[in-house]
């Protein structure tokens, strides 16, 4: 409906990216549904190399998938199977030895460190295992962080903050420091974090390795909701369970592709953790259903 | 929102009334990008400072005492050559001191003063030179000088009435004696405040008028000088001027004198009526050119000299300190900068994925480093200030706050926060994003 309007836009802004307007709990979709748009991820041949002395030790022989927008991917494999070298390309982090990488239409194995850092920062959102939270700045603090790499003004910076809080249900805990925060919120705020630059990915790197199974139920059921809400999310795990809740599986070994599979019928992580809740005889989860009935 | 997703690309939910913005506010974020991490990177580094407060401290130890000791020492500086300057005046315009030479003894050199060789005679053939308007000889002794049951010990001078002008002595009560005086050898005083003071105050007596006994001699007080204060060097207003005949038969009874003094017209003339001088007084002492002189023939503007030159070398001693001091502290600004970096490799790993370009994560840590030694500047600069102003006080000193010094010690303790900052501003910048990320 909204493709002929945007056909004469600047490539740039062709992208198939989720872009937030500003309003935290709306997004606007609409060039995801532009037809004959770029994939957000492109790799073709994706090759990676490590230099260890005089041998060269491969950790990507060569990947080629794609990955469009509004998608939830889960990539698994056991360690060493070249996921965490594929996370550090797909996040810009890295530079192949070989092969192409477009992100959201872009080539980005050719550009330079600032280049890069730019990508970084307004195409790409991080979710790290390990929260990777500022200790000594506040929850609001660490979500406006990306938008001052982005030359936002500090007003601006600030009500975008508390719009993505809000939208990871955190709002009441803007002035926490993460050291006052469980760990569930700790993710939850970095989760904002990742999503305050309306990037084109949201890129997960075992988001729920150092949570226990209720919290990272929390945590996939707040990634659910905003798939939904049409973000695209790489989730890197080695766990099945929760590979589970993705729409799509693509599992390594050895550096290859061993198989991409759509999943038909994906868990629902918020029906998981109601009814983990109601076992427990536990007061409605107030936070999750917040999340859900957002007007979108 | 409720549309069940079955497909990756199509069914993604629709904003209510929101379709008419979306990229408009992505362009507009460029151009700011530069300018505005300044403000954030002093926010950043003052609380990382702050979170290390007591090591932050320890750190810009070295930059406070240097630029402490720069501050202090320059005031104590600044406040002696004010004095000096403000005292030209009370030691008399344009004035030459002519002082007898050393003597030496089997090779032991004496002190300046310590030859007799001039007499009153000298005194008489100077103020025959041209552009001298005033010429005294003088006697000086320290003696025990009695009135009205008080006794007090000063310095009694012997003079010719044109004392009073050379040293711009103003009256506060009664006269200076006059020529008349000094001819006759009339056995008169004019004394300063501070032998007013001692003798008198006491015993709430008038001192004009008043007998007063100096060696057992008796004088009459005609004068009572106006206060000059403190000169720095001694209290000018603990003085009795006495007729220099009287001086010479009662108290001295020498033909040589400890001093001449001579009023020059004009600052221009100062420099001629002093080789005049000296070559008037090496022909009458029979010196032949290029012969080692028995007295030495000084301007008031020389002793300030002297002075000057006094305070400019303690002041390069202390600077050379204090350079050491900043050179001591920014190197542990650049030991503690480099552990900060160690410290939170993991925080440039963040700030590095989340799109911080290597030239951000430098000024960041640049800041910081900035931050560091400007407190040390700034707390050195209050500590220098109050040091110098406690330093003038105890000598008397007028206390001046130079402003050019505190604008350079600030700016030498901001350039050590950069030079000494840089390094590990670099290092951190070119750390690898991914290394990083998985540091402890």
């Amino acid at each position: 409906m909204s493709g002929p309007s945007h056909s004469s836009a600047p490539p740039g802004a062709q992208n198939p990216r989720n872009v937030y307007d500003g309003q935290a709990t709306t997004l606007d979709s609409k060039q995801t549904r532009s037809p004959g748009v770029q994939p957000v991820i492109a790799v073709r041949q994706l090759t990676k190399y490590y230099i260890l002395g005089q041998t060269r030790v491969p950790a990507l022989r060569g990947v080629t998938f794609a990955v469009n927008a509004g998608e939830f991917v889960a990539v698994m494999g056991a360690s060493g199977s070249g996921k965490s070298t594929l996370m550090n390309l797909i996040g810009c982090l890295d530079k192949p030895s070989g092969g192409e990488y477009w992100l959201a239409g872009t080539p980005v194995s050719t550009l330079t460190s600032d280049q890069l850092a730019d990508i970084r920062n307004r195409r790409i959102g991080f979710v790290f295992q390990g929260f990777n939270l500022l200790s000594r700045a506040s929850a609001l603090k660490n979500v406006a962080l990306p938008m001052m790499y982005a030359g936002l003004s500090p007003t601006e910076r600030e009500r975008r903050a508390h719009r993505a809080l809000e939208l990871v249900g955190l709002a009441s805990r803007a002035h926490h420091t993460p050291l006052q925060l469980s760990g569930g919120q700790q993710q939850r705020v970095a989760i904002a974090r990742a999503l305050v630059n309306r990037p084109a990915l949201l890129l997960a790197d075992e988001p729920t390795g150092n949570l226990d199974s209720r919290t990272s139920l929390e945590i996939m059921a707040v990634l659910q909701t905003l798939n939904q809400h049409g973000i695209t999310i790489l989730l890197v795990t080695h766990e099945a369970d929760i590979a589970a809740y993705a729409k799509r599986q693509i599992t390594f070994r050895d550096g290859r592709v061993l198989s991409d599979e759509r999943n038909g019928a994906p868990r629902d992580a918020t029906a998981d953790l109601l009814r983990v809740r109601q076992r427990s005889d536990e007061p409605a989860p107030q936070r999750q259903a917040r999340i859900r009935e957002e007007p979108v | 929102m409720s549309t069940p997703t079955t497909q990756q690309d199509a069914q993604t939910p629709q904003p209510q009334g929101q379709t008419s913005r979306a990229p408009a506010p992505q362009k507009k974020k460029a151009p700011a990008h530069r300018g505005l991490m300044i403000g954030a990177g002093l926010e950043s580094g003052w609380e990382a400072l702050w979170a290390n407060r007591l090591r932050s401290l320890l750190t810009i130890l070295g930059v406070i005492v240097g630029v402490a000791a720069v501050i202090a020492v320059v005031t104590l500086t600044q406040g002696t050559s004010e004095l000096l300057n403000s005292r030209l005046t009370g030691l008399g315009t344009n004035v030459l001191t002519i002082t007898p030479g050393s003597t030496t003894t089997g090779g032991a050199a004496g002190g300046l003063g310590s030859r007799q060789s001039l007499t009153e005679d000298d005194a008489t053939a100077v103020a025959s030179v041209p552009n001298v308007t005033g010429v005294t000889p003088v006697i000086t002794v320290s003696a025990q000088v009695i009135a009205s049951g008080q006794n007090w010990n000063t310095r009694v001078q012997g003079v010719t009435p044109a004392m009073q002008q050379i040293q711009n002595w103003e009256m506060a009560q009664g006269a200076w004696f006059s020529d008349a005086d000094n001819t006759a050898g009339t056995p008169v005083a004019v004394i300063g405040q501070t032998v007013v003071d001692n003798l008198f105050t006491a015993a709430a007596t008038e001192p004009l008028g008043q007998m007063i006994t100096i060696r057992s001699q008796p004088f009459r007080v005609v004068g009572v000088l106006k206060s000059k204060g403190s000169n720095g060097l001694g209290n000018q207003d603990d003085v009795i001027y006495i007729p220099f005949t009287v001086a010479k038969t009662r108290l001295n009874n020498s033909q040589y004198v400890n001093q001449i003094l001579a009023q020059v017209n004009d600052a221009n003339n100062v420099d001629g009526a002093q080789t005049a001088i000296t070559t008037l007084l090496e022909q009458r002492h029979n010196i032949a050119a290029g012969g080692q002189d028995d007295f030495q023939v000084r301007s008031s503007t020389q002793f300030v000299q002297t002075a000057q030159q006094f305070s400019t070398t303690l002041t390069l001693l202390l600077v050379g300190i204090a350079a050491i001091s900043l050179l001591v502290g920014g190197i542990g600004i650049m030991n503690i900068m480099l552990v900060s970096v160690t410290e939170r490799t993991r925080e440039i790993g963040v700030r590095m994925a989340i799109g911080a370009r290597r030239a951000d994560i430098r000024n960041q840590f640049l800041i910081e480093a900035l931050t560091l030694s400007c407190a040390g500047g700034v707390i050195g600069i209050l500590i220098g200030l109050i040091g110098g102003w406690a330093l003038t006080n105890a000598f008397s000193l007028p206390f001046i706050a130079s402003l050019p010094w505190i604008a350079l010690a600030f700016g030498v303790a901001a350039l050590v926060g950069v030079v000494f900052g840089f390094y590990p501003a670099i290092r951190a910048s070119q750390l690898d994003p991914i290394v990083a990320l998985r540091s402890e």
